[in-house]
């Protein structure tokens, strides 16, 4: 039986969708449409009474003429009028032209809103879910402040229909997206999570969404939801494909219930409780045995279903990145569909194994693919799916694969679509500059982009290879000879003269000795190309030429006469005229020495992060960049923040800033070696060969001023023209002035009623002798002087911590204006939250006052906040600072493994960077039970039996923070013999080995 | 969550749009043909996920869309939603269409565009999946169906009798094309641009 009869059409609509459908031009819609807008219009300002019917048939009408993409201006008042109708024809259709029709800002929302109101209470299902819908739909402000209280009623009062629950459910979601301030948690958010009980399929999905966006938001109040869901889950997947009945799509149970679920599991880090992980591990081998059993249906629905409810389940593996053997078979289990003739399962799979190449247990197995992916970017047909293929050999790409995959890139970006070429051109750049081994090869790796791709290039590339040539002179006199081969071809891209302008002007002298590339051959290689290039490029040329005249005396004539020439001294472009005329004076008047200091080799660019890794990051957005080792370690080396713990380092080669200084060494001592010039004291007195952006030239020059230092002057604002501008604040961020005053604002602004107006106290030292006590407990006293005491209880639980201080007051006398606060410093402040919950200003004699600290980490982190304390006793006002014991392992979770886990990934984390190791003296006596108390005490599981010498300490775990998870992996070495010590941490995160280590090892 | 449902024909002419997410009216209309320009110079047979185009959040968004004859059904979802289960939300869609008008055909949803509003309104609400099981959708477009029946009383007779006669004007070629396991009844739309 059909549910819409098709006799019951209005003559009147039909009609006019036939006029239109009838005209043979633009022109004649558009005249037939204005018709209609005059004729309704005229219709709803009429005297006449127009009955429900006609009024429907008008807003359809409407309804279609938008359709079609033109404005309706008129006719809201109309359908606002119908939702108060009784009738649920008229009803409907006004709501129908609202939520298609009115936006969120529309003035008629406090009359739609009142309309509404009337139908939530009406107790009629069919007018309450119109209302719900049309609250979810439109989603305003004020509809949410209308609304935020009453739909979580509706949704868990007990005579709610179920079809009403589902779109109460749906609708507070909606409000919690546009104005999550307003939703607030309750008593109904328990009774939410029971919903997941609920007989009624629908109800569940519609809750399961709901409860996903919550706990995002809340984790902590939904946390029951887990334990709900899992019971849920393996309810549907161990059923008979008859049990659920209307809820079973193509013999696949309850398909929509069972994704939005695995969606709802990946809120939360894997089941705590044993009996609940055990039965989610159930549910999910179950899903993946399913998918090898052979299809109970051929059609491509139930593939389809079966596939949906499989590739979250593998999101879910992913997510929770902690059990081996799921992880592998997910790996095969979409190796599989790599190669299946479904081409949505081989994009999806892709897509897929995107994320488990970047868990480090799935690494090797996702790499085995290695040449059905390329295969794929070869030879499929959908640019989606070599899209796909091109990110996953990305996120695939380690040292071992970099040089094939970098050169099956570049042979495809000589095909590939338009669309996707500047992508591939970041990604190539990236992976080339990451994993160089040599830097021959990146220097060929990117010409040839600039060749394949030039247009593609964008001008990060082209900086960031001349930054590298820079910082690096082995590579420098390789470079100068590649660009000039390159430049060679009869036509060449621009992007490829602009490096080859600036190099030879670098660096042209290490290869002028062949008389192939003498300097004058240089010289007229780079001239030839001068008029083809825009002015920018010029401008740079003009640069290269003045140094050129600086690196070889011998064609100082000869560029000086190109400078001479009309085209230059009096080209129109201001940019130019200036450059050609200040070169060619400073060029007749310097004497080479003070030539040679103006136009000194540039000196070498602070290292920072790859400008073309954050261009990647703005074109992709952050999700698709896997957290990469490499670039985290770039990142904090740029910031400079690691710089307090690198001298207790044992193995200088995982130290952050060795890195920073490896790059930087060889360039600070290289021109003097290199070549006969003058090394000049001041880097400032240097021209860069820089293309000065055109708002650079008003600068005004007055050239009879002595050009010298106008030249001289123009490298500080454009030295740092490679990149991001905001190196200079990041690295010499919080000087120690301001640091004092920040702290002080922070204090008084925390406590405003308790100082009203103090003098600023200067902060004295910091106290922290007991601070390493707590490194492996929780409790104790954190520090005591003749007033004040102050004890500690703490607990953390994976990202999350609380602690409780106890401040003791030991006289007794009242301290008055008591005031706590919390102060990170520095890069701590987004790696560390603590808030403190306020507490009495006053602690009476002899009494304790207690202070709750919640505190979440961020990200992994060094340094330890500070607790500061102010109060007045009798008359003098009190400080005490004191460092708060809030170390890095507090966020450890043990980890139980085998010895055979433990020693593969003992393997996979061998990368030079990821270990960090301390041979030390034992500064207590060597105790075995109280070494593996201290272990168990820094958070570590300890494993027995692991390691084959059974005096030694093996232990595992893994450091929660927001962001990420850091799996760590310990092993203790005591040498009885000679009171000494050897720690070895492993850790997927260098800056967490490192801090680990260097905590734990002060501890025996 | 689903950002927009868009259905167009071949030739890019919109037979239903919904967003759930605010747009100005000129600026849904150039989404509709950005979309369909994305989607319908895809080949038959690659597969059913682009990314979005630039109006409606470029890559952070999906497209998921099947084609049907005459019809393509496009959702644009974000991140959180599964690839698949949207596929076969709109197979869900397209068969729920085909029960409730009989042989669903392009010019239903042109003269029904508020049946068609109803019945999707049945299963995404504002932007989230609301209900996949198709007998208790068709259960509640009927429970509706039936209220307007008794509402439209004597009122309705006259319209009723005339749409029939409409009916016998439209010219309708029906020409039936199997797509997986439905049969939607394409009309043959010569004049229709």
């Amino acid at each position: 039986m059909p549910a819409v009869s098709k006799g019951d059409g209005m003559r009147g609509l039909a009609v006019f969708i036939s006029d239109i459908r009838n005209c043979k031009s633009k022109e004649a819609e558009i005249k037939r449409i204005n018709k209609e807008l005059a004729n309704i219009r005229s219709k709803f300002k009429g005297d006449k009474a127009l009955d429900g019917y006609s009024k429907k048939k008008y807003v359809c009408k409407l309804l279609f003429i938008f359709l079609l993409g033109h404005d309706i201006d008129f006719g809201h008042m109309e359908a606002v009028n119908l939702l108060s109708s009784n009738k649920y024809t008229e009803k409907q259709i006004g709501y129908l032209f609202i939520s298609v029709l009115v936006n969120s800002n529309s003035d008629l929302i406090s009359l739609i809103n009142n309309a509404i109101k009337n139908d939530l209470s009406s107790r009629n299902p069919t007018f309450m879910n119109l209302a719900l819908h049309c609250i979810a739909n439109v989603g305003s402000r004020e509809m949410a402040e209308a609304f935020a209280a009453e739909v979580p009623r509706i949704l868990v009062a007990g005579d709610t229909m179920d079809s009403v629950k589902q779109s109460a459910a749906l609708c507070l979601l909606r409000l919690n997206r546009t104005s999550p301030d307003l939703v607030l948690m309750g008593e109904w958010t328990a009774r939410v999570v029971h919903l997941l009980n609920d007989q009624h399929l629908g109800v569940v999905t519609a809750a399961t969404s709901l409860i996903t966006t919550l706990a995002q938001k809340s984790p902590e109040d939904f946390k029951t939801s887990v334990s709900l869901a899992v019971a849920r889950l393996s309810r549907i997947v161990s059923s008979a494909s008859t049990d659920l009945q209307d809820y079973t799509y193509y013999f696949v149970a309850a398909p929509w219930l069972s994704v939005k679920l695995l969606r709802l599991l990946q809120c939360y880090p894997p089941p705590e409780d044993g009996a609940i992980r055990g039965r989610l591990t159930e549910c999910l081998e179950t899903i993946l045995n399913k998918a090898q059993e052979p299809p109970k249906s051929k059609k491509v629905q139930h593939s389809n279903a079966k596939n949906a409810v499989l590739f979250e389940a593998i999101s879910l593996i992913i997510h929770h990145d902690s059990e081996p053997t799921l992880l592998v078979r997910a790996c095969n289990q979409l190796g599989q569909f790599l190669q299946h003739r479904e081409t949505n399962l081989r994009y999806l799979a892709l897509e897929s194994m995107c994320t488990l190449a970047s868990s480090e247990f799935s690494h090797e197995a996702v790499k085995t693919h290695i040449e059905t992916v390329i295969n794929a970017l070869k030879s499929e047909r959908d640019v989606s799916v070599r899209q796909r293929a091109v990110d996953l050999l990305y996120a695939m790409c380690d040292r071992s694969n970099a040089k094939q995959i970098v050169a099956e890139m570049l042979s495809y970006l000589e095909t590939a679509d338009y669309s996707i070429r500047e992508e591939i051109v970041l990604k190539v750049a990236i992976l080339a500059e990451k994993y160089a081994v040599d830097y021959t090869w990146y220097v060929d790796t990117i010409l040839n982009l600039i060749r394949f791709a030039g247009d593609y290039v964008s001008d990060e590339v082209w900086y960031r290879v001349i930054q590298i040539v820079i910082n690096r002179d082995e590579v420098q006199g390789y470079a100068a000879k590649t660009v000039f081969e390159a430049l060679q071809a009869p036509a060449c891209h621009e992007n490829l003269v602009k490096v080859g302008g600036y190099i030879l002007g670098e660096f042209g002298n290490l290869i002028a000795g062949d008389s192939r590339s003498s300097p004058l051959v240089q010289f007229d290689l780079l001239h030839s190309k001068f008029h083809l290039c825009s002015v920018p490029t010029r401008a740079l040329l003009l640069s290269a030429y003045i140094k050129f005249i600086n690196l070889f005396p011998e064609v100082k004539g000869t560029i000086q006469e190109v400078l001479r020439s009309d085209s230059q001294l009096r080209n129109a472009d201001v940019e130019l005229q200036q450059r050609a005329v200040e070169y060619l004076r400073l060029s007749s008047i310097a004497s080479t020495d003070i030539l040679a200091t103006v136009l000194e080799e540039m000196p070498p660019f602070p290292e920072r992060e790859s400008s073309i890794l954050a261009k990647l990051k703005r074109k992709k957005g952050p999700g698709n960049l896997h957290p990469d080792l490499d670039e985290n370690r770039k990142e904090r080396s740029a910031n400079g923040g690691t710089a307090d713990h690198s001298s207790t380092t044992s193995n200088a080669k995982s130290s952050p800033l060795s890195f920073v200084g490896d790059l930087l060494a060889p360039a600070s001592t290289a021109p003097s070696t290199k070549r006969p010039r003058p090394v000049s004291s001041s880097y400032l007195l240097q021209a860069p060969l820089t293309p000065i952006p055109p708002q650079a030239s008003a600068v005004p020059v007055l050239l009879s001023a002595g050009p010298l230092f106008q030249v001289a002057a123009s490298p500080t604002p454009s030295t740092d023209l490679l990149g991001l501008g905001s190196t200079i604040t990041t690295q010499n961020s919080a000087p120690p002035a301001s640091k004092g005053t920040s702290l002080l604002v922070d204090v008084f602004s925390e406590n405003i009623a308790a100082f009203p107006v103090e003098t600023p106290v200067a902060v004295g030292p910091v106290a922290d002798e007991n601070f390493s006590r707590f490194v492996c407990k929780n409790n104790g006293v954190l520090y005591e002087n003749q007033l004040l005491q102050i004890g500690l209880k703490s607990e953390f639980r994976q990202n999350l911590g609380r602690m409780y201080v106890f401040f003791g007051n030991k006289t007794s006398t009242q301290f008055m204006n008591f005031a706590a606060s919390v102060v990170c410093q520095d890069t701590l402040q987004t790696q560390l939250n603590v808030h403190a919950k306020p507490a009495d200003p006053t602690v009476d004699g002899g009494a304790q006052l207690q202070q709750i600290l919640n505190i979440e980490c961020m990200s992994d982190f060094v340094d330890a906040p500070v607790l500061n304390i102010q109060f007045r006793y009798g008359g003098t006002l009190q400080n005490v600072a004191v460092k708060l014991p809030i170390t890095l392992n507090k966020f450890f979770q043990p980890t139980e493994m085998t010895s055979q886990d433990f020693f593969q990934r003992w393997k996979q984390l061998g990368a030079p960077q990821q270990e960090v190791q301390k041979i030390f003296k034992a500064k207590h006596s060597m105790d075995t039970e109280v070494t593996k108390a201290k272990i168990m005490g820094f958070g570590a599981a300890l494993l027995d039996g692991v390691d084959p010498n059974p005096s030694n300490f093996v232990g595992a775990g893994v450091i929660h923070t927001k962001t990420t998870q850091v799996g760590c992996l310990l092993r203790l070495e005591p040498n009885t013999h000679a009171q000494m010590y050897r720690l070895t941490l492993r850790t997927s995160r260098d800056t967490v080995s490192q801090r680990l280590c260097d905590l734990l090892s002060e501890q025996f | 969550m689903i950002k927009a449902i868009l259905i167009f024909n071949n030739h890019g002419k919109p037979r239903l749009s919904k967003f759930y997410e605010h747009y100005s009216e000129d600026t849904e209309q150039q989404i509709i043909r950005e979309t369909f320009h994305l989607v319908s110079k895809r080949d038959e047979n690659v597969c059913n996920f682009l990314e979005g185009g630039m109006l409606i959040g470029g890559s952070e968004n999906k497209l998921i869309y099947r084609h049907y004859a005459t019809l393509y059904f496009v959702f644009c979802v974000d991140s959180s939603e599964s690839g698949l289960g949207i596929l076969d939300l709109i197979q869900v869609f397209v068969e729920t269409l085909d029960k409730c008008f009989e042989n669903v055909c392009e010019l239903d949803l042109i003269f029904h565009v508020d049946k068609v509003h109803n019945i999707l309104a049945e299963m995404v609400m504002g932007g989230m999946v609301l209900e996949t099981n198709m007998n208790e959708i068709i259960t509640q477009v009927d429970a509706q169906n039936k209220m307007e029946k008794s509402e439209a009383g004597i009122a309705g007779a006259p319209a009723r009798a005339v749409s029939a006669v409409k009916n016998m004007n439209l010219p309708e070629m029906p020409r039936n094309i199997n797509i997986g396991d439905i049969s939607i009844k394409v009309p043959n739309l010569p004049s229709f641009k």
